[in-house]
């Protein structure tokens, strides 16, 4: 008979732990996610100017966004896996069909209008592609060689080219990442992994050839920023003067002159890390990304823990990717990666990002919460 | 269904799958380690230079202008008034499209070409968002315009600001002087610092002289704005010090008298306190109106007084340089007394005219017959010109020149007001150096009559006449008032003689003779006696502009009339107990007597009268 096994640090008889193992709920991780939440109520407050309208829709979203994450940690991952195919096929369908729309639109399009809400159909692909990955994986002998890995390799680049082709580089090398994990995970040879690297190095120029101009000017811009203080290079620039002139102690709570006073762009989503850099320094911005570290072990901790190879894979894939997010995001707002639309996780304002996230911490939830007691 | 069943191996998955995550772990750390180095080398190595970025960033000095000092005459009627006004500026760093919208512009408000390349010029040396005016002045229906369409003007304003205005107009317009636009010469001299925000600077006159002190010290605001320059918050505020309010020593009801007796003629009357040396008038004919040059007077009507023959710009009272004619006898006369060269009874014989031994060449009096035997009081109040040749050749150029330099001939005054020219006072020195000739004993003869090299300015010939009234006490000539005008920092010209060594008994003998000028029944000046309420000291003047040929006649009718000789008066009353020195010239007037003695006349009169009935 299976029975629910939990942590020994958190066996805890209360009425409030026995609740939320009842709700599926792991409680480190849940502890860790509700602390970063509240770090980005701290940190929108200021970043929005005190605009408590904001404060309230983010709340909303968290609100629904834990709401979709508890409702998936109820899922056994058994259907998960189930419905592996059918949400990747039905992403793709929709990928399919925002590209048809927007051929009859006006330039780019990502969103989908499903009965008066606004939908991105590749904010889904960040978690079906890497379900995709891991079932077909995890049904065939691993590691992956062969016809297998190739089609594998398919699955990643179909989502990947049309989400390129939006065009939203940020979420198409996302989806991408979260696929390359799973591979990664299931073990890829380490020969094919640095021959994909040098072919993937020498068609660096072919890329560059297939980037659109403002594309290209963001990686130019990262080179060299202060070429066009006042246009291109603007973001990077008023960015770094937040973050420098933040020291290593920062400028305290609200007081951050640079986002504030309008000059750093963004400052609520993509660039909210400059802002938080500048009110609490190089210590907050350590304790910050410690958070995460927190969070992502955590996460692999539970991958490590996962009693089948689709829940592995799948678990570990996640994980990575949700330090795939955090490392490009910051790695843009410091200056060191190009800019790509990619909000910071969990801390951003702004629904999309944070439903997926949550949505990908419920499945986490739901594959330590399901293990059944094996017999050793 | 076929099915391809493999077999799987679980540990074995399991295995790589735990070393896989150990790579993934170690990348990770490493991915965040170089997160944490570059925030390092962000926020501890670039924090000075990116804390100093961020402030300029934030931070914008505003500055605060001062209000300009207002003038006053003597009775505290205003000469130089501020009034509010309006002003369009720009920023054109927050104008998205500037040629449009000065296109715009230039058909809502219906702004003239000319400003418009006014404004162009400006825009090549702007600071960054610092804004430039592009109109100065608008009426109401233009403000009213403009606001309405403002959304459509990103980056444009009207502010609301006080402007120069000069109430007197003409009257007052050379002594006075005006502000206008900064210029690009004006703006490299004057100190950046304390014109930030100033768009006008004193040009001339009292303005120009006392720039500093109407101006004030500008004060700046420090504040806080967003990456629009709208201001947040203010960080730091230092109040500016407005401008001094100078009172003058001008009298504007007696200068309008001068003004107004001197209609017909270009010229100019300069009337001094003597007792202290205030100039109650100082008056140059024609005037203009200043208050166009305050918003930028168009190229055209400036073109126009510029070009004008009568010279409106020009102030004939500190820059007009005459020759003295006659004025200048009675201190010809005084130098002769005080070199012991002749005695005031001492007579002399005037033919009509005189000759230098083996010379050919007559200079002549005015009076073709001649004065006959004259003593010095004759010779002065019937200004016998033979008897001023032969005194000046007894006394020799070089003495006369060092006597009258004494009286400040040939040397500015050095009142408080710019650009004054110094006149010239010929001597043997002078002429060797500059005109590289030797001296001739011819033009002796002619500088004891004014005559010749010989210029003065109105000014300076006032105020050797207060001097001379005053017996030697030099007279220093001045026009703000430094117990009124309080905080003023312009040092007063103090005279660096200021006890002329004369005897106080030749004095009174040549104030003497002046006043037979007026009041004796040989005077030149002798129709202004009549019903003249107290004594008068004078003397008359006519210089020569254009010179009659040795036989021909001086005939006024038949010259034409910017040829005519200057009349030229000086006086003083009332005669026992001087009080107000004047000089007067009007340009082509003829007879210094019948043109100029009346305009001199009253103007004292009105002085005299106003002083008794302030007693």
């Amino acid at each position: 008979m299976p029975i629910d096994m939990h942590e020994e640090e958190f066996e805890a008889h209360s009425w409030l732990g026995n609740f939320l193992r009842k709700m599926h709920i792991d409680i480190p991780l849940m502890l860790s996610l509700v602390m970063i939440s509240a770090l980005s109520f701290i940190i929108l407050y200021s970043a929005s100017t005190q605009n408590l309208d904001v404060l309230l829709k983010h709340f909303m979203r968290s609100c629904l966004a834990i709401g979709l994450m508890v409702l998936l940690a109820q899922v056994n991952p058994h259907q998960f896996k189930r419905f592996s195919f059918g949400l990747y096929g039905f992403g793709v369908f929709l990928l399919l069909a925002v590209l048809i729309m927007g051929e009859f639109g006006k330039g780019a399009q990502r969103w989908l209008d499903l009965a008066g809400f606004r939908f991105q159909p590749s904010e889904m692909l960040k978690i079906s592609t890497p379900m995709m990955l891991a079932w077909y994986l995890s049904e065939h002998p691993l590691p992956p060689k062969g016809k297998e890995l190739l089609i594998a390799i398919g699955l990643i680049c179909l989502p990947t080219l049309l989400i390129a082709k939006q065009p939203d580089l940020g979420t198409a090398l996302l989806v991408a990442s979260s696929g390359a994990a799973v591979l990664f995970f299931a073990g890829l040879s380490w020969y094919f992994i640095s021959g994909l690297t040098v072919i993937l190095g020498a068609l660096t120029p072919v890329i560059w050839f297939f980037l659109r101009d403002y594309q290209r000017n963001r990686v130019l811009t990262l080179l060299n920023p202060e070429a066009d203080p006042m246009g291109k290079g603007y973001h990077i620039i008023q960015s770094k003067i937040a973050i420098g002139s933040g020291g290593v102690s920062g400028k305290g709570w609200l007081g951050s002159s640079q986002s504030k006073l309008d000059f750093l762009p963004e400052s609520s989503t993509d660039f909210i890390f400059a802002v938080f850099a500048e009110e609490f320094g190089l210590f907050g911005c350590v304790g910050l990304i410690l958070l995460y570290l927190l969070i992502i072990s955590r996460c692999i901790y539970i991958s490590v823990h996962a009693q089948d190879t689709y829940s592995r894979l799948l678990a570990g894939s996640l994980s990575f990717t949700f330090f795939v997010y955090v490392f490009v995001n910051i790695g843009m707002v410091i200056g060191i990666l190009p800019v790509v639309g990619v909000p910071l996780p969990l801390i951003s304002y702004g629904g999309t990002s944070m439903v997926t996230l949550l949505a990908g911490f419920g499945i986490l939830m739901s594959i330590h919460t399901h293990r059944k007691l094996l017999p050793t | 269904m076929q099915r391809n069943y493999t077999i799987k191996n679980a540990a074995e998955e399991h295995r790589i799958f735990f070393k896989r995550v150990v790579v993934a772990f170690i990348l990770i750390l490493v991915l965040s380690s170089g997160l944490v180095l570059r925030l390092a080398y962000l926020q501890i190595v670039g924090h000075t230079h990116y804390a100093t970025l961020a402030k300029e960033n934030s931070i914008k000095i505003a500055p605060l202008v001062p209000t300009r000092g207002i003038i006053y005459d003597r009775h505290g009627r205003i000469l130089a008034d501020n009034v509010a006004s309006y002003t369009l500026e720009l920023i054109p760093e927050q104008v998205p499209k500037l040629d449009d919208t000065l296109a715009r512009l230039q058909t809502l408000l219906a702004i003239p070409d000319e400003k418009l390349e006014q404004f162009r010029e400006q825009l090549k040396r702007n600071k960054r968002f610092a804004s430039i005016p592009l109109l100065l002045r608008l009426s109401e229906e233009q403000v009213a315009a403009f606001e309405v369409m403002r959304p459509y003007f990103p980056g444009v304003d009207i502010r609301a600001g006080l402007v120069r205005y000069y109430p007197y107009g003409e009257l007052v317009s050379h002594v006075v002087g005006y502000v206008g636009r900064i210029n690009e010469q004006e703006l490299k001299t004057l100190p950046e610092e304390n014109y930030r925000g100033s768009y006008h600077v004193g040009k001339s006159g009292i303005e120009g002289a006392y720039e500093t002190d109407l101006h004030g010290k500008t004060g700046y605001i420090e504040n806080e704005t967003n990456a629009q320059s709208r201001s947040i918050n203010v960080v730091n505020e230092n109040d500016p010090v407005p401008g001094v309010n100078l009172y003058l020593t001008l009298d504007v009801d007696l200068q309008k008298t001068a003004y107004d007796a001197l209609a017909g003629y270009n010229g100019a009357v300069v009337a001094i306190a003597i007792k202290t040396g205030e100039v109650l008038v100082s008056a140059s004919r024609p005037g203009f109106d200043p208050n166009p040059f305050v918003y930028g007077i168009s190229g055209k009507a400036y073109k126009e007084l510029q070009d004008s023959e009568s010279q409106p710009l020009f102030n004939r009272v500190l820059r007009g340089q005459y020759p003295p004619g006659s004025t200048l006898k009675p201190f010809v006369a005084l130098a002769g007394l005080e070199q012991g060269v002749t005695s005031f009874h001492n007579r002399m014989f005037c033919q009509g005219y005189y000759q230098l031994p083996n010379s050919p060449h007559k200079y002549r009096d005015w009076k073709k017959w001649g004065h006959g035997s004259v003593t010095m009081n004759d010779a002065i109040t019937e200004s016998c010109d033979v008897y001023f040749y032969k005194l000046a050749l007894a006394l020799g150029i070089d003495d006369m020149h060092n006597f009258l330099r004494k009286f400040g001939f040939g040397e500015k005054t050095g009142i408080d007001l710019l650009n004054e020219k110094p006149g010239l006072l010929p001597s043997r020195e002078w002429k060797r150096d500059v005109r590289k000739q030797a001296w001739f004993s011819g033009e002796t003869v002619i500088t004891g009559i004014g005559q010749g090299f010989t210029q003065v300015t109105p000014l300076q010939l006032a105020r050797a006449t207060a001097t001379l009234a005053n017996y030697g006490k030099v007279v220093q000539p001045f026009l703000v008032n430094r117990v009124l005008s309080q905080g003023v920092t312009m040092p007063a010209t103090i005279p660096s003689e200021p006890m002329l060594p004369v005897h106080p008994e030749n004095v009174s003998n040549i104030i003497n003779a002046m006043i037979n000028v007026v009041h004796s029944s040989r005077g030149t000046a002798k129709k202004m006696a009549p019903g003249m309420a107290y004594k008068m000291a004078a003397k008359t003047g006519t210089a020569q502009v254009f010179t009659v040929k040795q036989k021909e006649k001086y005939n006024e009718d038949q010259i034409e009339f910017k040829l005519r000789d200057h009349a030229l008066f000086i006086a003083f009353a009332p005669a026992e107990d001087p009080q107000i020195a004047v000089a007067v010239i009007a340009e082509n007037g003829g007879h210094g007597g019948t043109v100029a003695g009346p305009i001199a006349k009253k103007v004292i009169d009105q002085y005299l009268g106003v002083t008794k009935n302030a007693h």
